[in-house]
C-alpha cells in the first residue's frame, strides 16, 4: 500500500477534484438560473425609437400639448416601477412638526418621519397617557406637541454627509432632534435651557463633533423676566453647541454649552469646514437692538431693525469656546454652561465682521474658502474669505468694537468680492463645477453665478459674476443642491423650495401646498430648466438636504425579534413566541403579547377596572414590510409594530367595557380576524346591568 | 468461522505481488479514501434548494436542506404555511435529521471497512454510502408528500388550498407561490462519492479477483 506509484495518484486526485467541481459547478450554475430567472424581467435594453413609435409619442404629446422640453423633463425624472431614486431629500416639514423624505429625481414622498408632532401612522405619541413621546415633547413641564421644523442637519464625517443621524431644529419652541436614519425614526429631542425660540439649528460641525443650536429672538436667558426697556441690559442671544455622541447615537446634553450673544436676533449658522474648520459662521439682523412697540407709535419691529446699514456677520471660534468651558470660564444659567460675552471676547471666541443690512443665508463653500452671505434687502452677496478673516483677527484690523465688548473686524480687510444677483438674495448652494446657486425671493429665481480663488479654474466664466437665471415659482426660499452644502457637491439637482404656489395646482381651497421645484444644474453655462413641480401640502418647509441613495444604509427590517427602537438594542422585557400571558400582581398587570401574522396571543385579555396595566408586545415578523398596528379604541392608544420591533405601554383600564383591539395596518389577507378583546371588568357588576328601557 | 471470515475478507496480497504493482492495489484504496472526504465534507454544504417566488416576495423565498438542519426563510415559509394548516418544517424529519451526522460517519466508517475486504462482500459495505443520495431524495419526497396531504381542515385558507404534494424536484406551484427546486452542492458531492465508489469497485475487482480466482484454483488443483 505504501509504494503505489505517484501518477496513479495524481491520476486519481484529478479525478476526485473534477467529480468535486463537477457538482460545484452544477449547484453554482443553478444559482445562476435561479437569479437569472429574476433579473431578467428587470433588465433594460437601449432603446431606439422606430418610426411609428416616433409618430405615437409625438401624438400623445401634441394631444396632452407638452412641448419637447417637457418630454425631456418629463424622461429626466420618470422612475419605472420599481426603479429606485438617485437621491433622498430630507426636508423640514416646517410647523406640521415632520420631516419629509422624498425621492429625487422622481419627486416621488418616500414617507414622513413624526419629530415634533404626534403621528398615529407611525404610532408616534399614541401610546396611551403615560407616552413616553409626548412626555419628551413637554416644554418645561407644558405639553408642547407641535414643531416649527426648520432647518435639517445629515451627520458628517470629514465635512461629507455620513448617511448615519439627521439633526432638526424646532424654531418656535428651540428644540433639536435626533433622528437615527438606521429605522428613521427620532431617537431624542433636546429642549434648550436658555432660550424660547431658535433658528440657526440645526447645523453640524464637519465631523458632527457638536450639533449647532443659533438662537433667534433674544429674551432673557435662562427664562427670565425683563420689560422691553431693559432690552440691551438684559435681553442676549446664544448659540449653543451640542454634543453629539456617536456610538450613543445621542446629543450629551452634560458635555454641551453655550455662548452668549449680543440681542441681536441671530439667523442662520454654518460651520467651517476644511480651510475654515473649527469656526462657526452667524448671521444677525437686528444689531439696531430695535424693541417694535408699533402700538405705541413707535416704527414696528420691521422698520426698527433694518436701520442701520450694515449688521454683523458672527465668526466664532468654537475649538476656542470647547476648550474654555473645560477651563471653568463658563457660568451656568438655568443649570447649563454659558460662555459670557466678556469671557468671549477675552478669549478671542468671538469676532464681528460687518454685513450688509439684515442678510439671510450664511453659506461656506465646499473648500471652507469663502463665507457667503445673502443680502436679502441688498442685492449682492456678500462673499468673505477665510485667508482674509484669519489675517485680519492676526493683525488685529479692528473697525470698531460693539456696544458687549466684541471686536468688529474691518470690512475691506475680510471682504473679498460681492456680486450683484438681483432681488432678495436668500441662501447659496453649490455644485462641483465651481457655481454657486443663490435663492431670489424678490426676483422669484435661481440664480447661477461664478466663485473665484481656487474656483475659478472649473468654469470657462469670469469669476464673481451673475451667470444666469432660471424663474422659479414663486417665493423661494432655501434651495438645496445634491450634496450641495458638504464638502463635495454632486452637480446635478437642485430644489428650488418655492413658499408660493398660486397657479400651479389645482386650488385647494385657500390654504395651497407649497411647490417643490426640481432644476437640472447638470449642464453648465446658462442651461438651467425646471423639469418637476411637486406640491408639498403638509406643513411649510424651510430647509432640506439631499444625500446620495447608496450612502443611507437603512434596516429594511429591526436586526433581531424583540428590539426596543429606544434603545436600539434587544430589549429583555420583549415578550418572546410560546411565553406569552397575563401576569398580575395585586393591581399591577403586565400582558406579554406577541404579534404574527394574522393573530395576537393572547387575543382575550382579563383586567378589572382600575387595574395599572403594562402592556408588552413583540411583533415576531422578519419579513420586510410585514407591519402590525395595535390599537386600542376609547384608550387614546395606537402603536406600529414593524418587523421584530418591542413596543411597551401604560396605561390605566379606568374605563370598564369591553374593547376591541385590532392590527391597524393591512398585514395580511386575515388582517380583519387579526383582533382581540381586552375586557375591563367593572368594580361592581350592577353598575354595568343594561337599565330597564323607558316606558312611554 | 475463521474460515468464513477468511473468505469474506478475500485474498491478501503477496508481498512480492504488492511490490510488482503497488497502483493495481492503491488505486481501489485511494477512490474509496476520496469518496469518504466527498461524503465528509457534503455535510457542510446543502443538499437541496428551493425557492418560492410570489408577487408580494420579489426577491423569493429560499428554503435550504442540509442533513441535519434547513436554513433560510423557514419562519417566513412556516408563518405563510399556517395559513393552509401545514405543520411547522422543522417538525418533518425529525428522526433523519438528528441521525444524519452518525449515520453519514456509519457509512463512511463502512467504507473505510470496504478497503481492507478483498471480496466481492466489500460492495455489502458501500451499499449505504452509494444509495444515500437517492435515499434521501425519497425521504425528502415522502416527508413533503405528508406535510402537503396532512393539512389541518380547519385552517384559514383551507377551502381555496386543498391538500398537495409539492415538487421536490424542478418547478411546482402553491396558491399565488411558484416553487423552484433543485439539488445543492451537499447532494453533488455526496452523488460524486457514490460514483466514486461504484468506479472504486471497478478498479476493486481488476485487482483482487485475479487473487481470488488464483486461490481458488489453488485449492481445487492440488499441487
Ligand atoms: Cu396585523
Amino acid at each position: 500500500m505504501l509504494g503505489f506509484n505517484r501518477q496513479c495518484a495524481v491520476k486519481v486526485l484529478a479525478l476526485a477534484s473534477v467529480a468535486a467541481l463537477l457538482g460545484a459547478s452544477a449547484d453554482a450554475m443553478a444559482q445562476e438560473t435561479r437569479r437569472e430567472r429574476r433579473s431578467r424581467t428587470k433588465e433594460v435594453k437601449p432603446i431606439e425609437l422606430s418610426p411609428a413609435q416616433v409618430a405615437e409619442l409625438t401624438k400623445v404629446a401634441n394631444e396632452r400639448k407638452l412641448t419637447v422640453d417637457d418630454l425631456l423633463a418629463a424622461s429626466k425624472t420618470y422612475m419605472p416601477s420599481g426603479r429606485h431614486d438617485d437621491y433622498v431629500l430630507f426636508s423640514s416639514g416646517g410647523q406640521s412638526g415632520q420631516i419629509f423624505a422624498i425621492g429625487v429625481p422622481s419627486m416621488r414622498l418616500l414617507r414622513s418621519i413624526a419629530v415634533f408632532t404626534p403621528e398615529s401612522w407611525q404610532g408616534y405619541g399614541f401610546a396611551g397617557e403615560g407616552d413616553a413621546v409626548l412626555e419628551r415633547l413637554n416644554v418645561n413641564g407644558k405639553a408642547v406637541p407641535w414643531g416649527d421644523t426648520h432647518h435639517p442637519a445629515l451627520s458628517e464625517t470629514a465635512g461629507d454627509y455620513d448617511g448615519q443621524f439627521l439633526f432638526i431644529g424646532d424654531k418656535a419652541n428651540a428644540r433639536v432632534a435626533v433622528i437615527d436614519l438606521r429605522d428613521w425614526e427620532t431617537k431624542q429631542i433636546v429642549k434648550n435651557p436658555l432660550t424660547v425660540s431658535d433658528h440657526g439649528a440645526s447645523f453640524v460641525t464637519p465631523n458632527t463633533e457638536y450639533v449647532v443650536e443659533g438662537g433667534q429672538y433674544a429674551t432673557v436667558l435662562g427664562y427670565g423676566y425683563a420689560p422691553p426697556e431693559e432690552y440691551k441690559k438684559s435681553y442676549r442671544g446664544m448659540v449653543t453647541f451640542w454634543k453629539f455622541d456617536r456610538a450613543k447615537g445621542r446629543i450629551d446634553e452634560a458635555s454641551s454649552f453655550a455662548l452668549e450673544l449680543p440681542p441681536y436676533w441671530q439667523d442662520l449658522a454654518d460651520a467651517g469646514k476644511v480651510a475654515s474648520d473649527g469656526l462657526v459662521f452667524i448671521n444677525s439682523f437686528n444689531s439696531e437692538m430695535a424693541t417694535g412697540g408699533v402700538e405705541q407709535g413707535k416704527p414696528p419691529f420691521e422698520a426698527g431693525v433694518s436701520q442701520r446699514d450694515t449688521d454683523y456677520l458672527h465668526i466664532i471660534d468654537w475649538k476656542r469656546a470647547e476648550r474654555a468651558v473645560k477651563e471653568g470660564k463658563a457660568k451656568k444659567i438655568n443649570g447649563f454652561p454659558v460662555i459670557t460675552l466678556d469671557v468671549a471676547a477675552a478669549e478671542g471666541i468671538l469676532h464681528f465682521a460687518p454685513e450688509p443690512k439684515s442678510p439671510h443665508g450664511v453659506d461656506v463653500s465646499p473648500n471652507g474658502q469663502f463665507i457667503v452671505v445673502a443680502g436679502k434687502l441688498d442685492p449682492h452677496v456678500t462673499v468673505y474669505s477665510i485667508d482674509r478673516i484669519k489675517k485680519a483677527i492676526a493683525d488685529k484690523k479692528i473697525s470698531a468694537t460693539d456696544d458687549y465688548g466684541i471686536p468688529v473686524l474691518d470690512f475691506d480687510a475680510v471682504k473679498e468680492a460681492q456680486v450683484e444677483l438681483g432681488l432678495g438674495p436668500l441662501h447659496t448652494q453649490f455644485d462641483d463645477k465651481g457655481y454657486a446657486y443663490t435663492s431670489l425671493f424678490l426676483d422669484s429665481a435661481v440664480s447661477r453665478w461664478t466663485l473665484g480663488g481656487d474656483y475659478a479654474k472649473l468654469h470657462a466664466e469670469e469669476p464673481w459674476k451673475l451667470v444666469t437665471k432660471t424663474p422659479v415659482q414663486y417665493n423661494i426660499g432655501h434651495l438645496c443642491a445634491a450634496e450641495g452644502d458638504t464638502v463635495s457637491p454632486d452637480g446635478n439637482y437642485l430644489i428650488s423650495m418655492s413658499k408660493w404656489s398660486v397657479d400651479r395646482f389645482l386650488p385647494t381651497g385657500p390654504l395651497l401646498p407649497q411647490n417643490f421645484q426640481l432644476v437640472d444644474i447638470a449642464a453648465a453655462g446658462t442651461t438651467m430648466p425646471v423639469l418637476f413641480d411637486m406640491p408639498i401640502g403638509v406643513g411649510e418647509p424651510h430647509y432640506c438636504q439631499m444625500i446620495k441613495a447608496d450612502k443611507l444604509k437603512t434596516w429594511t427590517t429591526y436586526p433581531e425579534i424583540g428590539w426596543n427602537p429606544h434603545t436600539q438594542q434587544l430589549d429583555p422585557r420583549a415578550p418572546k413566541q410560546g411565553k406569552e400571558g397575563v401576569v398580575r400582581d395585586g393591581s399591577q398587570v403586565t400582558i406579554n403579547m406577541t404579534a404574527i401574522r394574522s393573530h395576537f396571543t393572547p387575543e382575550h385579555v382579563e383586567v378589572n377596572e382600575g387595574d395599572e396595566i403594562t402592556w408588552r408586545i413583540t411583533a415576531i415578523e422578519s419579513t420586510q414590510d410585514a407591519t402590525h398596528g395595535f390599537c386600542i379604541g376609547g384608550y387614546n392608544i395606537n402603536l406600529s409594530l414593524e418587523p421584530g420591533e418591542f413596543a411597551e405601554f401604560k396605561f390605566v383600564a379606568d374605563k370598564p367595557g369591553t374593547y376591541p383591539f385590532y392590527c391597524t395596518e393591512f398585514c395580511s389577507a386575515l388582517h380583519l380576524e387579526m383582533m382581540g378583546y381586552l375586557h375591563v371588568k367593572p368594580k361592581t357588576t350592577t353598575a354595568m346591568k343594561a337599565e330597564p328601557a323607558a316606558k312611554p | 468461522m475463521p474460515g468464513l471470515l477468511a473468505q469474506i475478507a478475500g485474498p491478501r496480497v503477496p508481498p512480492d505481488e504488492l511490490a510488482r504493482r503497488p497502483a493495481r492495489y492503491a488505486t481501489p484504496a485511494l477512490l474509496f479514501a476520496v469518496a469518504r472526504v466527498l461524503l465528509l465534507v457534503s455535510i457542510f454544504f446543502p443538499y437541496w434548494h428551493m425557492e418560492l417566488v410570489a408577487p408580494q416576495y420579489p426577491d423569493g423565498l429560499f428554503l435550504t436542506a442540509y442533513v441535519n438542519h434547513l436554513d433560510g426563510d423557514v419562519k417566513e415559509i412556516d408563518g405563510l404555511n399556517h395559513y393552509i394548516g401545514m405543520r411547522p418544517l422543522d417538525e418533518a424529519a425529525r428522526v433523519e435529521k438528528s441521525l444524519a451526522i452518525w449515520m453519514i460517519v456509519a457509512m463512511v466508517l463502512f467504507v473505510e471497512g470496504a478497503m481492507f475486504v478483498h471480496s466481492k462482500w466489500a460492495v455489502l459495505l458501500a451499499v449505504p454510502a452509494i444509495t444515500f443520495p437517492a435515499f434521501f431524495i425519497a425521504d425528502l419526497h415522502l416527508w413533503m408528500r405528508r406535510f402537503g396531504q396532512g393539512l389541518d381542515p380547519s385552517a384559514p385558507l383551507s377551502a381555496s388550498v386543498k391538500p398537495f404534494t409539492p415538487t421536490v424536484l424542478g418547478e411546482g406551484g402553491i396558491g399565488q407561490f411558484r416553487t423552484f427546486a433543485e439539488l445543492g452542492t451537499g447532494m453533488w458531492l455526496a452523488i460524486g462519492a457514490a460514483g466514486m465508489i461504484v468506479v472504486a469497485f471497478w478498479f476493486h475487482r481488476r485487482a483482487f479477483r485475479p487473487l481470488s480466482v488464483a486461490a481458488r484454483r489453488a485449492a481445487e488443483v492440488p499441487a
